[in-house]
């Protein structure tokens, strides 16, 4: 029995009773699209996330003041109040630490911000020209501010596109261009602000829009809008190149201990958050969230290849006299297995086939209605195809060997 | 004259310890090449254990079986579908065709077995054919599109394919009106009489059993007569009914 005629006499037994075989083809064909559509949709997330992370900055490393302690009191306040964070420690850090791109001091606050007639309440950073290479923004009309502006505190400020709409085209269908805004005054806080850019939009909503930001230089930011203080609400680093991100965030840490004269590293009154490590958590909770959809698809897969092994069994006993007599002309165990077994696959593999098509299609179709990134992976089109000739063999190596072990004297007086 | 079977002293028994049935009680006979051989017998009488024997479908639980010369009294389950297809020529009375499968396909379904090339595998199916006066007409057709007799003679040019020692016919007749079983009968006749084909056939009807030319009958096991038909009856009719197929 050569492999074409394994495949013609498949053929032919599967489409004499079309309807049957294409009922349990469509159990294999939602198994395979669901685990090709879920997945999509779980690794189209996780890219997302990512891409957005990485737009915060390349080889990001972020200091934040530590919670703030009173002595003696086991009260401990919130995360990033303390005061504990000094320009003069961004400026050692510049200096005093190997392999650093550039350091971007910050003080942020949210405030009401009006022009004429408009008004928003936003996040304002005051920060200096190095922000923008450290937290990957680009300016898409005017001009960043520059050194001269921080040390000069002058009143100028670079708006997001958000807080562009917000305050120059509210509750109107057209949207604000930047022309409309480079040169007019806005008030913050009471205070008037030259508007000198507006940055290129890079998405994102909630708290961590950075398209609703204003920046101000870090001069300006402490004299109008903090008033007396000068301690930093953050401080960005960019690493050299991302082997280095380790020891940046080491030579970091300790330099600061040293500076805040701290001898327990437990006891530091500040944090240091590495980009990477920010990635990793977010890749974990978007990989479990994978893995949970596929496990989903995977049971209804599981339940297409029962169906498989049913209508296998089912067919095995209403062609008992078939067998029966393609032994009796000659034909060994074998045969019959490698005949039933090929029924199965071709089953399987029809449905994995037209699953990839109607999971891809699926993929895109989330995409389009619901806008949630999907992303259909050429490693899981070949998984899926494997999976589905594996169900093929397991589910129907048992009908299989039942066929071939029939005994051709029974099975010839089958009724 | 060359022996195609040779059955020496075959016992066929059932069962275990105090539930053991011996079907077969020591069954001797051999036929030649080139004979039509009926085995009679009332059903009961063990004919379809000595055919499922003859046939190489099963063994005999003692006695020797030559077939063709070969001892295939002890072999393998897997030596005897060799055996079966290289040496014998089944007909069934069910007839057992592939249902929706071509006439020429299921002519030559033993060949694929075989491992026969798929041009001459269609090739042999069709002189097959021609040798059980199959209509050119019907070939085309699918096998359950087809009347009774009709499927018994596709199912004889099968038996005919792998050129077999033996074609081991059992109750060929049994699922036909006397007509067509008439036109089966003829079919035999001619493979026997113009092909010198050996052939074997099971019935329990004495009428069909005399258009052979020896006949053993046998009952509760054992033979009980094994004679030349002194009165063969030559089936007739096969000019009227293929008038009729027309």
């Amino acid at each position: 029995m050569t492999t074409q005629d394994l495949f013609e006499e498949t053929y032919g037994a599967l489409t004499v009773n079309k309807v049957r075989s294409g009922l349990t083809i469509l159990g294999i064909v939602i198994g395979i699209a669901s685990v090709i559509a879920l997945v999509a949709v779980g690794q189209g997330s996780q890219a997302a996330i990512q891409a957005r992370i990485d737009s915060l900055g390349a080889n990001l490393i972020m200091i934040m003041p530590g919670a703030q302690t009173t002595a003696g009191s086991l009260v401990r306040g919130a995360g990033g109040s303390a005061e504990t964070l000094t320009p003069a420690d961004a400026a050692a850090i510049q200096s005093g630490v190997a392999n650093v791109a550039a350091v971007a001091p910050e003080i942020s606050g949210r405030y009401q911000v009006v022009y004429k007639a408009n008004n928003t309440n936003t996040n304002v950073i005051g920060t200096t020209p190095a922000y923008m290479q450290v937290r990957n923004v680009q300016v898409a009309d005017g001009a960043w501010f520059t050194n001269a502006d921080v040390t000069d505190s002058n009143p100028v400020a670079v708006i997001g596109p958000t807080v562009l709409q917000d305050l120059f085209a509210p509750n109107v269908n057209a949207s604000a261009t930047p022309a409309m805004a480079i040169g007019q005054t806005i008030d913050i806080k009471g205070t008037e602000f030259t508007v000198i850019g507006v940055t290129v939009a890079k998405g994102g909503s909630g708290f961590n829009n950075q398209d609703d930001m204003i920046y101000v230089p870090l001069g300006t930011a402490q004299h109008y809008l903090l008033g007396s203080t000068s301690y930093l609400t953050e401080i960005d680093i960019e690493a050299s190149t991302q082997q280095s991100m380790t020891q940046v965030q080491n030579d970091v840490t300790s330099l600061l201990l040293q500076r805040h004269n701290i001898a327990d590293p437990t006891q530091a009154d500040f944090t240091v958050l590495n980009q990477e490590s920010i990635v990793s958590t977010a890749s974990s909770v978007t990989g479990t969230f994978t893995t949970l959809l596929a496990a989903i698809a995977a049971i209804s897969l599981l339940v297409g290849g029962i169906g498989i092994m049913n209508m296998m069994l089912t067919t095995v006993t209403e062609r008992t006299r078939e067998i029966g007599l393609r032994k009796a002309i000659g034909a060994k165990r074998q045969d019959i297995t490698l005949q039933f077994l090929a029924e199965s696959v071709l089953l399987t593999f029809t449905g994995g086939v037209i699953g990839v098509i109607f999971g891809w299609i699926g993929a895109r179709g989330i995409s389009f209605f619901t806008g949630i990134t999907t992303s259909v992976s050429w490693g899981y089109i070949l998984l899926a195809f494997g999976v589905s000739a594996g169900i093929g063999i397991i589910f129907g190596y048992y009908p299989a060997r039942r066929a071939a072990g029939l005994n051709p004297i029974e099975a010839l007086r089958y009724e | 004259m060359k022996k195609i079977i040779e059955c020496n002293n075959i016992k066929k028994s059932y069962g275990t310890g105090a539930t053991v049935t011996e079907v077969l009680k020591g069954v001797t006979f051999s036929v030649d090449e080139g004979e039509f051989l009926a085995i009679m017998g009332p059903s009961g009488s063990g004919k379809s254990t000595l055919m499922h024997i003859l046939g190489a479908l099963d063994t005999p639980t003692s006695g020797r079986y030559f077939l063709d010369g070969r001892d295939v009294s002890k072999l393998s389950d897997e030596e005897l579908a060799d055996i079966r297809r290289e040496k014998i020529g089944f007909v069934f009375q069910a007839f057992n065709l592939l249902p929706r499968t071509s006439v020429l396909r299921n002519v030559a379904l033993p060949l694929m077995y075989a491992n026969v090339p798929k041009e001459a595998r269609e090739r042999i199916a069709e002189k097959a054919l021609d040798d059980s006066a199959f209509p050119a007409a019907f070939r085309g057709y699918h096998s359950n599109q087809l009347s009774g007799g009709m499927m018994q003679r596709v199912a004889i040019a099968r038996s005919l394919v792998n050129d077999p020692a033996l074609v081991l016919a059992d109750e060929p007749t049994g699922n036909l009106d006397s007509r067509t079983g008439e036109m089966v009968l003829r079919t035999f006749q001619d493979l026997n009489m113009r092909h010198g084909r050996t052939v074997v056939l099971i019935t329990h009807e004495l009428y069909v059993a005399e258009h052979a030319d020896r006949i053993i009958h046998i009952r509760d096991g054992a033979i009980v007569s094994d004679e030349k038909n002194p009165n063969k009856r030559i089936a007739t009719g096969k000019e009227e009914e293929e008038q009729e197929w027309k």
